[in-house]
C-alpha cells in the first residue's frame, strides 16, 4: 500500500521522525522528496502507534522538518538483478555510478535475503585455486567458503585481495565465473585500485561493483554488502555462476552499524558494538554456501583491518566464530617487503581438509601442508632459540630449520604480485624447501610419499635459495 | 477482543490489549501469522518476541492467542530428522518453500501421514499409572518408540495394534475425575518446563565416549554436564562431532544454536553416512538434530536450547540414556543478551543479562540419572560448547557455565597449532567425578584403574614442570631420570593422548584397550627407570626402538585383537633385557 506524508516531527542523525502515518510496515522503503528536486531514501526502523522512525540513506543534512514530502513504497529495499550487471559499476546502494544508465531488471529482490535452509546446502568440497601458493597450499579456498582476510591499518591486504580475484579460477568445471566486489568505507584511491586492477587483467567484464566511499552515508554503507550478496545469490543459484565476493572493509562496515545503533539509542554491548552485531554478521556471511541441485556457488572474502592489530577485539572475534578459518596478514612480512604478507600459523580454512588431496588437488596435498605447517612451526621454536643463546650455538637440526624458514619464506611465501602459479608448481616448491631438513624430520608424512617424492638437499632449492 | 499490532522494533513487537496474556504465551502475529513468545506485560501492552523476520509487518495488524506456552509435539519421527530452533521440520519445509527459509511456516513438527507399527499394550479396565507404557513402536531399526502415559487413569477403549499415524487415537483412559482422554501416538510439552521424574539416582557410571584423554583421564557420568570452551580454531567441533558419533548413549540430541550453516550440512552428511560401532546401523537412526544456524532468527536461537533438552527429557522417559550436545552454549547466552537488549533490560557484565546465570543453572540442572514415572533408570547428559570471545576463559559465559558442570574439557589453541588431536589440555582440564564414578571402574576394570591413571597424571604433571626448565636450558644438562619423565610423557602424549579421529581403529577405542596402553607404558617406565638407576644411559633404551612401538601400539593392534597387546608386552621386556645384557 503506498502512502504520502508531508512533514517530519523529528532529526536525529540519520534518522527521521514521522507522526500520525497509517499503515507504514516494519522494514519498508521510503522516499522523500525534498524541495529543489532532490531524492533520497530511507527505510522504516521502527514503528509505535502512528509513529514511524525512518532511516535515511544518504543522510539527512539539508532537510528541513517542514518541507519533506515522505512516500511510503508499501515494499522492503529491493535491488534490480539482471545477467547485465556484469562488468558495472554501482553505488552502494545499488544506483548506477558508471554512467550507463539504469539496470534493465529481469528481476527484482528484496536485499535482506532469506537463511539457506541446512539441509538444502551441500557441503563444499572443491577448491578455488588463487595462483598464491601461501592460500592455494596452506588455506585453500573453497566453493562454497566463507574466507575472511584478517589485515591491519597500513598492510598490503587491498593487493592480495586484489590478486585473489584477477587469478582465481576454479579447478574442474566451466560453468561461469563471476566476481562480485563490496567496497564499504574504502577511500577513493583504493577503489580505483581495484577498478583498474580488474581493467588491466581483463576481469573487469565478469566483475559486479558496488562501491561506498569512505565519504558516503554510513546506513548506505548498512545495505552495501546486503546489496552485493544478493546479487552473487541471483548469479550464483538463478545463472549458475561461481561467484566470489570481496567484501572490504567490514571493520568500517561494523564501525558504520555502531554508530547508526548508537544514534538510535540502542543499549551498547562490547566496545559500543551493538548487543546484535553477531547475529548481524550472520546475516552477512552466512550468504555464502552451495545449493543442492544448483551449479553456482557463493564464496565470500571479506576483508577486515583488525583496529589496533588486535584479534580479540570484537570484529574479527565474532567474525572467526561465523567464518569457516581466516587468512591472517603479517605487519612483520609487510615491513620486511615479503609479498604476499601471509601469516601461514594463524591462518586457518576450515573446509580445506575435505577438498583437497587425491581427486580433489593432488594425492601428495594434505601430508605436504601437514608438515610445511609443523616444521614452520619448528621454525619459530628455533628463530627463539636463537635470539637467546646465538645462532652458533645451536644443533645441527635447528640450524637445518633456520635454513628451511628462510627457504620457506623467500621461495614458498614470496611471489610476484602478478605471479599466477599452478598448484603443481607449489606443491613442488614445498618438496624442495623441505629438502633442506633430514629425512627423519618429515614425521608428518608416510613413507611410501616421502620416497616417491623427497629428494634430500635437492639441488633446485638450492639454487631457489640464492 | 482482537490484539492489535501497536509496535515493532526488530524481533520485538508490542500488542495491545495485552492484559489477558500470560507470560511466555505463544501468539501468531499478522497475516502472515508469525511464531512469537511473550516476553513482559506491562499494563495493557504486551512485549512479544517473534521467531522470524518481521519485515513487512505493520501496527494495526492483528494477532492471534496461542492459548499456552510454547510446546513441542512429542511422538515417533523425531529421530533421523532435522528440525529448526522451534522444532519444525526443516525437510519439509524446504519441500514446501525451497532453499531458501520462508516466513510464517506452521508445520507440525511430526509428519501426520506416516504410519508406524503400533503395539498396545493395554486393554479395557486396565489401571494405568503415570509413566506407564500404553504403545510402543519401533521408531528407527536402533531405536524402540514408548508412549508414556501422561496421567493415571482406568483404560476404557483400547485399539487393537496395527498401523497408525502419530494423531490416531489408540487408547482412552477415565481419571479419578471421571473425565474421559483421548490418547495418540504424541504428546505436547512446553519446553521450559523440565518434565517430571519419580527421582533422582546418584551418579555412579561413565558415559564412555571411546576417546582416550576422556574415559580414562576425564571421565563424564551418565547424567552428568560437561563444559569444551574452546577458543576458535582449537578443535571444538571436531571433538563434538567425535563425542556425538561414539558415546554409548542410546539416543543422541545434537543440538547446532547459532552455528555455521555448512558445518550442520556437514554433520547431516557425516552422520548419514557413519554406522554406529556397537550395532552397525546408520547413526542418524538414534540422533535427533536441531540446527538452529547463525543467521536464523534470534529468538528461535535462544528457543532452540530448550527444544533440545525437552526432547532428550522424551526419551529418557522412556528409559533410554540419552546425550545433548549443545553445540554452541555461548551463541544462545548471545541469543538471550541480544533479546535483552531489545526488551531495553538493564544489562550486567559485558552487557549480558543479569539472569545468565540462574539461565544456565536451570539448563544444567535438567540434566541428571534419574528414575522415569514409570519406575525406569534414563539419563540426560549434557556436553555443551562454550565459545569464549577472544579465546579468554574469565569472560562471564564460561565463567557461570563452570559453577554448573563437573567435567571441564579445556581444549587449547597451541596443542591443535601443533597438530594434537584431541587437543584437550591435560593440565587445565578436570573431572569432578572420578570420585563417583570410582566404583563403576573398580567393578569393572578392576583396582588397579584408578592407581594407573593418577600415575599417568602425574607423569603428565612432573613433565609440564620440567618443561618450563627445559625451554630455558634445555634438555641436554638433565639428569637421566628426568630425560625418562619426558620421554615416558611423551610417549603418553603421542600414543595415548594424541587420538586420530580419521583413522579406522584409533577414532573409538574401547576403554578395556585403553587401560592395557596405560599399563604397558608404565611398565616401560618402570623397567627404564630401573636401568637409569643402574646408571644405563637411557638413549641405549631409545636406541631399541621401544618407545616409537608403544606410540604406534593405537595403530598396530586392532581394537578386537587386544591379545596381541601381549606381544608388545613381551617386546617391553626383550628391549629392556638387551640393553641390561648389554650392560652386563
Amino acid at each position: 500500500m503506498r502512502i504520502e506524508h508531508t512533514g517530519l516531527s523529528e532529526i536525529t542523525g540519520p534518522l527521521i521522525v514521522l507522526d500520525g502515518v497509517d499503515n507504514a510496515s516494519f522494514d519498508e522503503l521510503c522516499v522523500l522528496a525534498m524541495p529543489g528536486g532532490e531524492h533520497r531514501h530511507g527505510r522504516v526502523i521502527a514503528l509505535e502507534d502512528r509513529r514511524a522512525v525512518v532511516q535515511v540513506f544518504e543522510g539527512t543534512r539539508g532537510m528541513s522538518p517542514e518541507t519533506t514530502f515522505t512516500r511510503f513504497t508499501g515494499r522492503p529495499m529491493e535491488i534490480p538483478l539482471s545477467r547485465e550487471m556484469l562488468g558495472r559499476v554501482f553505488t552502494g546502494a545499488a544506483q548506477p555510478a558508471d554512467g550507463l544508465g539504469e539496470l534493465f531488471p529481469e528481476e527484482r529482490r528484496g536485499i535482506a535475503g532469506s537463511p539457506i535452509n541446512p539441509v538444502s546446502r551441500v557441503y563444499p568440497r572443491s577448491c578455488i585455486y588463487t595462483g598464491i601458493s601461501a592460500i592455494d597450499a596452506m588455506s585453500t579456498l573453497i566453493r562454497g567458503q566463507k574466507l575472511p582476510i584478517f589485515s591491519g591499518a597500513g598492510i598490503r591486504h587491498n593487493e592480495v585481495a586484489a590478486q585473489m580475484v584477477r587469478q582465481a579460477s576454479v579447478a574442474d568445471d566451466d560453468a561461469g565465473f563471476a566476481i562480485v566486489f563490496a567496497a564499504m568505507g574504502v577511500k577513493n584511491d583504493v577503489a580505483d585500485f581495484f577498478r583498474k586492477s580488474f581493467e588491466e587483467s581483463g576481469a573487469l567484464q565478469r566483475v559486479v561493483m558496488y562501491l561506498n566511499l569512505a565519504s558516503d552515508p554510513i546506513i548506505e554503507r548498512i545495505l552495501t554488502p546486503r546489496c552485493a550478496l544478493t546479487a552473487a545469490e541471483y548469479l550464483a543459484f538463478t545463472l549458475d555462476y561461481h561467484v566470489l565476493v570481496v567484501m572490504t572493509d567490514m571493520s568500517s562496515y561494523c564501525e558504520a552499524l555502531r554508530e547508526f545503533s548508537s544514534s538510535k539509542g540502542e543499549i551498547p554491548s562490547r566496545k559500543g558494538f551493538p548487543s546484535y552485531l553477531y547475529s548481524d554478521l550472520a546475516s552477512l556471511y552466512e550468504r555464502a554456501g552451495m545449493i543442492a541441485g544448483h551449479t553456482g556457488s557463493v564464496t565470500q572474502v571479506p576483508v577486515l583491518t583488525m583496529p589496533g592489530d588486535d584479534i580479540t577485539h570484537p570484529i574479527p572475534d565474532l567474525t572467526v566464530y561465523i567464518t569457516e578459518g581466516q587468512i591472517v596478514l603479517s605487519r612483520e612480512f609487510d615491513q620486511r617487503g615479503l609479498y604476499p604478507p601471509i601469516a601461514v600459523l594463524p591462518s586457518l580454512s576450515r573446509l580445506m581438509k575435505d577438498g583437497i588431496g587425491k581427486d580433489y588437488t593432488r594425492e601428495d596435498h594434505p601430508a605436504l601442508q601437514n608438515q610445511l605447517f609443523s616444521s614452520y612451526a619448528r621454525v619459530q621454536e628455533a628463530r627463539a632459540l636463537a635470539s637467546v643463546i646465538g645462532e652458533e650455538e645451536l644443533s645441527e637440526v635447528d640450524r637445518k630449520y633456520l635454513k628451511f624458514g628462510t627457504l620457506f619464506e623467500e621461495t614458498f611465501l614470496r611471489q610476484a604480485p602478478d605471479e599466477n602459479r599452478t598448484i603443481d608448481r607449489t606443491l613442488e616448491i614445498g618438496w624442495q624447501c623441505l629438502s633442506v631438513l633430514p629425512r627423519e624430520e618429515l614425521d608428518r608424512v608416510d613413507a611410501v610419499l616421502l620416497k616417491k617424492l623427497f629428494r634430500e638437499d635437492d639441488p633446485a632449492a638450492l639454487r631457489g635459495s640464492m | 477482543m482482537s490484539l492489535i499490532v501497536h509496535g515493532i522494533n526488530g524481533p520485538v513487537v508490542k500488542l495491545r490489549p495485552g492484559g489477558a496474556l500470560s507470560m511466555l504465551e505463544i501468539v501468531y502475529v499478522g497475516r502472515q501469522r508469525l511464531v512469537g513468545e511473550v516476553v513482559g506485560i506491562a499494563g495493557d501492552t504486551a512485549t512479544v518476541q517473534v521467531y522470524e523476520d518481521t519485515a513487512g509487518l505493520r501496527p494495526g495488524d492483528e494477532a492471534e492467542r496461542g492459548g499456552g506456552p510454547l510446546e513441542l509435539q512429542l511422538g515417533p519421527g523425531l529421530l533421523h530428522n532435522i528440525f529448526d530452533g522451534i522444532a519444525r521440520p526443516l525437510r519439509v519445509i524446504e519441500s514446501r518453500t525451497g532453499p531458501f527459509m520462508a516466513r510464517g511456516v506452521n508445520i507440525p513438527s511430526l509428519d501426520p501421514e506416516r504410519l508406524w507399527d503400533v503395539t498396545l499394550h493395554v486393554t479395557e479396565g486396565d489401571e494405568l499409572k503415570s509413566g506407564d507404557i500404553y504403545a510402543s513402536c519401533p521408531e528407527t531399526e536402533l531405536v524402540t518408540h514408548k508412549c508414556v502415559c501422561p496421567f493415571a487413569g482406568r483404560v476404557t477403549r483400547a485399539a487393537q495394534s496395527g498401523k497408525y499415524g502419530v494423531n490416531s487415537v489408540v487408547c482412552a483412559l477415565t481419571d479419578a475425575k471421571g473425565r474421559e482422554h483421548e490418547l495418540t501416538l504424541c504428546g505436547r510439552w512446553p519446553i521450559r518446563r523440565p518434565r517430571p521424574v519419580l527421582r533422582r539416582l546418584p551418579i555412579d557410571r561413565p558415559l564412555l565416549t571411546g576417546q582416550r584423554i576422556i574415559d580414562s583421564l576425564f571421565p563424564i557420568a551418565k547424567g552428568g554436564c560437561a563444559a569444551v570452551p574452546g577458543p576458535f580454531g582449537a578443535g571444538k567441533t571436531i571433538t563434538q562431532h567425535q563425542l556425538a558419533k561414539w558415546s554409548d548413549a542410546d539416543i543422541v540430541v545434537y543440538l547446532g544454536c547459532g552455528e555455521r550453516g555448512n558445518e550442520m550440512t556437514q554433520v547431516l552428511e557425516e552422520f548419514g553416512a557413519l554406522l554406529d560401532p556397537r550395532s552397525g546401523k546408520p547413526l542418524l537412526d538414534r540422533t535427533v538434530l536441531i540446527a538452529n544456524t547463525s543467521n536464523m532468527p534470534v529468538a528461535a536461537r535462544e528457543a532452540s536450547v530448550y527444544t533440545g533438552m525437552t526432547i532428550a527429557e522424551y526419551y529418557r522417559d522412556m528409559g533410554y540414556h540419552v546425550a545433548l550436545m549443545a553445540d554452541s552454549t555461548s551463541r544462545w547466552a548471545e541469543a538471550m543478551r541480544e533479546i535483552s537488549g531489545r526488551l531495553e533490560e538493564m544489562p550486567a557484565e559485558e552487557g549480558y543479562p543479569a539472569y545468565l546465570s540462574s539461565r544456565l543453572a536451570e539448563f544444567y540442572e535438567r540434566a541428571g540419572y534419574t528414575v522415569t514415572l514409570g519406575g525406569n533408570e534414563g539419563s540426560v547428559t549434557v556436553i555443551g560448547a562454550v565459545s569464549p570471545q577472544g579465546g579468554d576463559f574469565s569472560e562471564p559465559v564460561t565463567q557461570n557455565t563452570k559453577r554448573f558442570i563437573r567435567t571441564f574439557w579445556a581444549l587449547d589453541r597451541q596443542l591443535a597449532y601443533a597438530r594434537h588431536f584431541p587437543s584437550i589440555n591435560w593440565i587445565t582440564s578436570y573431572s569432578e567425578y572420578l570420585d563417583d564414578l570410582a566404583p563403576w571402574y573398580e567393578e569393572h576394570l578392576g583396582r588397579d584403574f584408578a592407581h594407573l591413571r593418577s600415575r599417568v597424571t602425574n607423569l603428565l604433571i612432573e613433565e609440564s614442570k620440567l618443561m618450563e626448565i627445559v625451554k630455558l636450558i634445555g634438555a641436554d644438562i638433565l639428569p637421566e631420570d628426568q630425560k625418562l619423565i619426558i620421554e615416558a610423557a611423551r610417549v603418553v602424549r603421542l600414543g595415548f593422548l594424541q587420538q586420530n579421529a580419521y583413522h579406522a581403529t584409533d577414532t573409538f577405542v574401547p576403554i578395556e584397550k585403553q587401560k592395557r596402553m596405560m599399563e604397558l607404558m608404565l611398565r616401560l617406565y618402570d623397567g627404564a627407570l630401573t636401568l637409569v638407576e643402574r646408571g644405563i644411559p637411557l638413549s641405549q633404551l631409545k636406541e631399541t626402538g621401544i618407545f616409537d612401538e608403544l606410540i604406534r601400539m593405537k595403530y598396530d593392534i586392532p581394537n578386537d585383537s587386544l591379545h596381541l597387546l601381549d606381544g608388545t608386552g613381551e617386546n617391553i621386556d626383550k628391549a629392556l633385557r638387551a640393553v641390561t645384557e648389554a650392560n652386563e
